[in-house]
């Protein structure tokens, strides 16, 4: 197609009073027909509307338009909505470019109308400039593998596993502690319903361990994710557990011979005990034991080996290396959940300092029957039943010097040690609150009942848990201070015990996982969904979920939910059986290709071969990631990356750099 | 551009698809003002900036260039932006032999949540330019003169 034969039609869209409140578009629009080439140029109220796709489909078929511009959202926004419409119209669908004078400037300019209207008039140049030098481009269908991998094996993770193994896929459940569950296999009673944790979450825990859909990888890690939706390599560490499990039957004469006790600071939170072999909590899936080298006698001195001497089956190992396995998976679900603020962080609090502080799991480990207390509620001593119970809410949370997020779970766990303090001892409890945030279904009745249950309610933020006493009264006791400030008075509450609703935070390693599956992280560390409200489970890669806590702070029926979100997404995505790659691709001209061989080197993903047959260089587009270090690299030139051409870059600046303030804007007279 | 007798720079942006082309949506949505300056243009990675593109935008006239990628050890490509980083280093030496200010051409990080520091950075670089004044590189040119076109030809 010679240039004059190009016939460009450009819109501009109000997006109702988010555009057309700041930026002139009519203006806009007009001005618009004075760039080259374009033959059409409307303002439209909502061009992602029917009407206004339609708009785009009609202008094609009556003016024999051949590209497309669409002034509007972000690309991140709309772009395929309009690549669709266009497609409809009969052009190839990257024939089409995207102006984002919303996100970029109706929105950051409000005060500054003629700028953002200026702005947006660039914008639109930049866009019919680049859009003359679009290719049709076809996107790469790849067969999408079946099989799933699942990371984390705590209650999102399971649920989605067991949803895409229902619908008949594999799944590899990846999970880096010796059984999976997470944390909600560590509770007692969950909010508002008081349901056995454990009752509702083993059996599920068992069906995933037991399904024939279902590949546990347990005490493993995900170390390296490559290639592409559809055709993801995963490689996953499995951790010598030092146990064979085809050999073990997990009778338990290994961990009741072991020598050697060691405090558990993972499943009792520090509270109780394990051995050197161990499985975390009697109901683990798998039921297997693995030997912790760092604590082992056998590793530290050469003696002992008792666990092997009494294994019936001979199923201790204390040769086994760590295993090396490759997945190939299409699709992978990220649900690595969440850590617990440490209190340490706040020494006014005292934890660590005064025994009777807890934190929120401690407490709950106290709390549960399978316990260390048998489900007493006891100080620390392990005896004495307290006699009033102080629970400080949003420790670590809403407060800018730790964590500026609300962990949306604590004040209904708070309520629920409330209750569970009233109902197995005399004690009186006393919350500390900023503010009670009871949203879900039956929270606010739960908290009505906590209410009339008898427990005390102070709002105020503790400034400090401290045994220095002022009173008789205060003497042998822990005194939480707090500015009470419905009363506007300050409160010295002497209490036995204190809980701290320690906050949810990202994993330490957020950023590092995020870093490994292609996703980010946002402000708060938290994964980083595709879109906060209308795609919460996908993320910026394509074949890539998340679900569960590892997105935000959530309880468990939100976490439950969004493990069957993502499961549904992936299992919509196998069921197409193929997915179209965006062809954004590098292809190299192998008759200018030197041989320098520079790019070989620079592919972050091994994308580029050099064939020594034809001394050239060779990218492997299924490989290729499109990110255009290679032919920005290349000292010849003869890299091309499509949709991001150096003619069309060039045009783009050339148009971007439009005098706004004259009406025929022929800037780029010398088209590259 | 003067209007007025004020002078408001152009700033040329290249934001990488992941990181700061997200910012600046950001930025959009949670309505953070920032100068009408920046024009921007979406590349997938800081290191597909061909250093060619900086001069080109400043000979058609840009006050000033951002380049803004994912921070590093975050690329959504592994590395891109450190190729990035080393391409502007060789191109900041080109620059100041040409005698351009170094706050003309500015390469910033920003993550997909760090909106406010996208908007930040873009007023801190608005002020800086503008405290320059207008760059107007191609004007200053001197082969505008016929004879060099002319000697060119010849050696042709």
């Amino acid at each position: 197609m010679s240039e004059n034969e190009k016939r460009v039609g450009v819109y501009v869209c109000h997006c109702g009073h988010n555009i057309a409140g700041t930026v002139d578009v009519e203006h806009v629009a007009e001005w618009a027909y004075n760039l080259p080439n374009v033959i059409i140029s409307r303002d439209n109220k909502f061009m992602c509307a029917s009407t206004g796709q339609e708009q785009i489909e009609e202008d094609v078929k009556e003016f024999n338009l051949t590209h497309v511009v669409v002034a509007s959202c972000s690309p991140h926004m709309h772009e395929k909505t309009f690549r669709n419409a266009v497609e409809r119209s009969g052009l190839n669908p990257y024939l089409f470019e995207m102006a984002n004078i919303r996100e970029h400037a109706s929105w950051v300019h409000p005060d500054d109308q003629d700028g953002a209207t200026s702005k947006a008039k660039a914008l639109v140049s930049a866009a019919v400039h680049r859009v003359l030098h679009h290719e049709e481009l076809t996107p790469m269908q790849v067969e999408i593998r079946p099989e799933v991998l699942i990371v984390g094996g705590g209650v999102a993770g399971i649920q989605a596993a067991l949803e895409v193994a229902e619908a008949g896929h594999h799944v590899y459940l990846v999970e880096r502690e010796p059984s999976i569950g997470g944390h909600m296999a560590q509770l007692d009673k969950t909010f508002p319903t008081l349901d056995c944790s454990a009752c509702i979450l083993t059996p599920k825990m068992f069906d995933a361990g037991s399904h024939p859909n279902i590949t546990l990888l347990t005490y493993a890690e995900v170390e390296q994710v490559d290639g592409y939706v559809g055709n993801f390599t995963v490689r996953v560490r499995k951790k010598a557990k030092m146990v064979h499990e085809d050999l073990c039957t997990g009778c338990g004469t290994c961990w009741e011979k072991c020598p050697k006790k060691v405090i558990d600071t993972v499943f009792e939170s520090g509270l109780g005990y394990r051995k050197a072999i161990y499985r975390p909590f009697p109901q683990a899936v798998p039921k297997y034991p693995v030997i912790d080298v760092e604590t082992c006698i056998y590793y530290d001195t050469g003696k002992c080996r008792a666990c092997e001497k009494f294994c019936p089956t001979d199923a201790i190992d204390f040769e086994m290396q760590d295993e090396i396995v490759n997945l190939e998976v299409g699709n992978i679900i990220v649900a690595t959940g969440y850590d617990l603020f440490d209190p340490r962080r706040i020494p006014q609090y005292g934890y660590g300092r005064h025994e009777n502080v807890f934190t929120s799991m401690e407490f709950e480990r106290l709390v549960n029957a399978a316990g260390p207390s048998d489900g007493r509620v006891v100080l620390r001593d392990g005896e004495t039943t307290p006699q009033s119970v102080a629970i400080i809410h949003c420790v670590g949370s809403r407060d800018k010097n730790y964590n500026g997020h609300c962990s949306a779970i604590c004040c209904m766990y708070s309520l629920k040690f409330a209750h569970l303090v009233k109902e197995r001892t005399e004690a009186e409890v006393y919350n500390f609150y900023i503010d009670m945030r009871t949203i879900a279904k039956g929270y606010e009745e739960f908290y009505d009942r906590v209410l009339e249950e008898g427990a005390h309610f102070i709002r105020g933020k503790v400034s400090e848990i401290t045994d220095a006493t002022h009173a008789s009264e205060e003497e042998g006791k822990l005194v939480v201070v707090a500015e009470d400030t419905l009363i506007g008075k300050q409160r010295r509450v002497p209490v036995d015990m204190v809980i701290l609703a320690v906050a949810m935070e990202p994993r330490a390693d957020a950023e590092e996982v995020a870093h490994r599956f292609g996703i980010g992280c946002g402000d708060t560390g938290f994964f980083t969904e595709r879109h906060p409200k209308l795609d919460p489970v996908a993320t910026v890669t394509e074949g890539v979920y998340i679900a569960g806590a590892c997105q935000g702070p959530k309880d468990i029926p939100d976490a439950v939910a969004q493990g069957s979100a993502a499961a549904a997404r992936v299992l919509s995505v196998i069921s197409q059986r193929e997915v179209a790659l965006e062809p954004v691709r590098a292809t190299i001209d192998e008759e200018h290709c030197s041989g320098c061989r520079i790019c070989n080197t620079m592919c972050p993903y091994h994308a580029i071969d050099f064939i020594e047959a034809d001394s050239v260089s060779r990218v492997n587009p299924a490989l290729c990631k499109g990110c255009g270090t290679c032919v920005a690299a290349c000292p010849s030139q003869v890299i091309s990356g499509a949709h991001f051409t150096f003619d069309q870059l060039i045009a783009e600046i050339d148009g971007i750099m439009v005098d706004v303030n004259i009406d025929e804007p022929l800037v780029a007279a010398e088209m590259v | 551009m003067s209007e007025n007798g004020t002078f408001k720079p152009v700033i040329v942006g290249f934001l990488c698809n992941w990181c700061s082309y997200r910012a600046a949506d950001l930025a959009g949505t949670s309505r953070m003002g920032y100068p009408a300056t920046l024009r921007d243009i979406r590349i997938m990675c800081t290191g597909r900036l061909d250093p060619t593109f900086v001069l080109r935008a400043l000979e058609k006239g840009a006050d000033g260039v951002l380049i803004m990628g994912c921070h590093p050890g975050q690329c959504h490509y592994q590395e891109g932006n450190y190729k990035a980083i080393r391409r502007f280093a060789l191109l900041k030496r080109t620059l100041r032999q040409f005698g351009i200010e170094e706050e003309r051409v500015q390469l910033h990080w920003a993550s997909a949540a760090e909106g406010v520091e996208f908007a930040k950075t873009v007023a801190k670089m608005t002020e800086e330019i503008t405290a320059l004044g207008p760059l107007e590189w191609s004007r200053n040119w001197p082969n505008e003169d016929p004879h060099i076109y002319a000697e060119e030809a010849a050696h042709e």
